[in-house]
């Protein structure tokens, strides 16, 4: 009995990955077949004018009374503090699906999950995602569009970067200095340097490995240093092949992590001697973007979540988290930027680049068959 | 699992001979036929339909993939994972239970033992690695105390993080497992043939040559397939301890359909997966026949 009982739970639990396999294979996106109850379409409405202003978009949103957001952590870029804020402020519940998602996982369910209750809303998601799956999303443009530069954001609305930073390493400074990535090599790094998972399937690890070729020689379009610099780590020991969260930096597990700069902070909390170190070698910046489904079941909550994340209140709220808002070069102008939050910053110094999307795919595909075998053990 | 559908059919049909008589077996089996077609036939249908699918029609291009250098890797180590993992757990877990079986049996020490191996043959996941890790990690307190009193535990670099500390974890489940699921056949093991054994004049070697090992090694072997089996399916644990590298085949799954830097392939996963499916096949079709041998001769 109890050999059947184990063959079956893992099994089963293979099979259940298969299952989601064939799903994402098979399946196609539908378009919503959901709609507001009142006279305005929300799923088709592109700016809250069509509600007839924010009163009516709150007032829509409010009888919807859910949002279901997918992947986000509530320590990433302050996640927490705005879910429960846009909880008290409108009233809304929001139901948060697999905070440890990617960004991929997050489309997965857009499509799986479409026409049903539990289509997420809205999305926040890398770029490479964002470009490759704008099929699925509905156009909506926000209140503060013009504050968006117009390189950060879809002429049509389907997608609007949210919120960025620059690539960074940080590091337990009570056991470790680093000023330069090439530190790293040094044998007093044994098994300390770690990601923020596996470059081939994390946004975040990509533009670590990136972030270590550009210090090594590397350029945007040439991320080869940067997985020679990864090998020469793993075979000297100094690399651990774990992914990095605020658990394994408190436990010790990684002490030296390549991340953004604001998810490096948020470590901070538990962990005094955690310093965060951006190379003036290699300023790489990346943002991410949201975005809002076709499949959406609560079309006017997720345009009102929109309209509040981009609003003064949403964009402090991701800089006190210590990712800069794309609307802060705007804000800086006029005077709304939080102060205090905005000084908080990592000292950056250099000239920022970021990938673009074919940038982005070479380094994809350059690391899908070359990323294994650099650090395979 | 198919070979359990089949002789479990077999099995239910053969003593029983009226019309009436089947209809009632088979409502009886109806559940379990209905769950392994929806869990695990449908599934495998799915899998190898989405193995041949492409963006444009059919196509041969996601198993072509699967020669690729890193996926042929991701096979090796985890086959030789399996191996290593399965052959440690088999003999170890072999040794322990026929230590257990040879005692009184309803001593304390049975009792013990079983009730432990019950719960350790399912001890796996996140939580297994992460007692590993807190125990002898890079900061866990065998490693720190051992600092302390001056000994390096990793003096050639850390090594739980690999294809070696994976092997170490397995280990730790399957050898409670072989001893949970090799005991019924020691226990088949009647003391008589022993005795009759010696009663003719032979040795103990002789027993174990010519009566002991070939009762047993069917058995040995097939409850060896299982653990192997066990090991390559087995996904959490890895990805609680290296998910970084897609070091074995369900790692690779995994990034083939969560990647968000553009190399998500849906229909790699199947592909993958496909290839995982044939291994265990190869396996399964062992087992059942190693069953149907061991089956002959141990209740």
């Amino acid at each position: 009995m109890n050999r059947s009982v184990s063959r079956g739970s893992r099994l089963g639990l293979a099979a259940l990955v298969l299952v989601a396999a064939s799903a994402c294979g098979t399946s196609t996106a539908s378009s919503s077949s959901s709609s507001s109850s009142s006279s305005v379409d929300a799923a088709t409405a592109t700016s809250a004018a069509a509600f007839g202003g924010m009163s009516g978009l709150v007032a829509a949103a409010k009888k919807e009374g859910q949002l279901n957001v997918i992947a986000l952590p509530l320590n990433w870029a302050n996640y927490g503090s705005i879910i429960s804020d846009f909880e008290a402020k409108y009233g809304i519940t929001v139901n948060q699906a697999n905070p440890q998602g990617s960004s991929q996982d997050e489309v997965n369910a857009v499509t799986s999950q479409a026409g049903t209750s539990s289509c997420p809303d809205v999305l926040d998601i890398g770029m490479a995602v964002a470009w490759a799956n704008t099929k699925l999303f509905a156009p909506y443009e926000v209140s503060e569009w013009s504050d968006i530069p117009a390189g950060q954001k879809d002429a049509t609305g389907l997608w609007y970067q949210d919120y960025g930073g620059y690539m960074s390493i940080g590091y337990d400074s009570s056991k470790y200095t680093v000023t330069s990535v090439s530190d790293l090599l040094s044998s007093s790094f044994k098994s300390a340097v770690a990601l923020d998972g596996d470059p081939t399937e994390a946004n975040a690890a990509l533009n670590g490995v990136m972030m270590a070729s550009l210090a090594e020689g590397g350029s945007l379009s040439n991320i080869g240093p940067g997985v020679s610099f990864f090998k020469q780590l793993n075979s000297d020991g100094n690399f651990v092949p774990v992914t990095a969260t605020a658990a394994t930096i408190d436990n010790g597990t990684t002490p030296v992590v390549f991340d953004w700069d604001y998810l490096n902070s948020a470590s901070v909390v538990n962990l005094p001697s955690w310093k965060v170190f951006v190379p003036s070698s290699a300023v790489l910046g990346g943002y991410y973007a949201q975005a809002i489904t076709k499949c959406s079941p609560h079309p006017a909550a997720a345009r009102l979540w929109e309209e509040y994340l981009y609003s003064t209140t949403g964009q402090n709220l991701w800089l006190q988290g210590g990712a800069r808002p794309v609307e802060m070069s705007a804000m800086q102008a006029n005077g709304t930027i939080n102060q205090t939050y905005a000084a908080a910053l990592p000292a950056v110094s250099g000239t920022p680049v970021t990938l673009d999307q074919s940038e982005a795919s070479s380094a994809a595909s350059y690391l899908a068959s070359n990323w294994s075998a650099a650090v395979g053990s | 699992m198919t070979a359990a559908v089949t002789t479990d059919s077999a099995n239910v049909r053969r003593p029983l001979g009226g019309r009436l008589r089947i209809s009632t077996a088979w409502f009886g089996a109806a559940p379990f036929l209905v769950y392994t077609a929806a869990f695990l036939f449908l599934p495998t249908v799915l899998v190898a339909v989405g193995a041949f699918s492409g963006p444009s029609g059919p196509t041969f291009a996601n198993l072509a993939q699967l020669t690729q250098p890193y996926i042929v890797s991701a096979f090796e180590a985890s086959l030789v994972l399996s191996a290593v993992s399965s052959a440690i757990g088999a003999v170890v877990g072999a040794v322990l239970a026929y230590a257990v079986a040879s005692g009184p049996p309803d001593g304390v020490m049975r009792r013990i033992v079983t009730a432990l191996c019950g719960v350790l043959s399912q001890f796996g996941g996140v939580t297994l690695a992460f007692a590993f890790i807190a125990t002898i990690g890079t900061e866990g307190f065998i490693v720190v105390w051992l600092q302390q009193h001056g000994i390096d535990f990793y003096p050639k670099g850390v090594w739980l993080y690999s294809l070696t500390g994976l092997t170490l974890i397995y280990v730790y489940f399957q050898i409670p497992l072989m001893v949970v699921v090799f005991m019924p056949a020691l226990d088949g093991i009647r003391p008589q043939w022993r005795e009759a054994t010696e009663t003719l004049g032979g040795s103990t070697w002789s027993y174990w040559r010519h009566v002991a090992g070939p009762l047993l090694l069917p058995g040995f072997l097939g409850c060896w397939l299982l653990l192997f089996a066990n090991a390559f399916s087995a996904y959490a644990t890895a990805a609680a301890l290296l998910d970084i590298g897609g070091v074995i085949v369900p790692l690779q799954i995994s990034r083939a359909l969560s990647s968000e830097v553009g190399l998500n392939q849906a229909n790699l996963a199947a592909a993958l997966a496909l290839g995982m499916i044939a291994v265990v096949a190869v396996i399964t079709v062992l087992y059942s026949r190693l069953q149907r041998r061991t089956a002959r001769w141990l209740p």
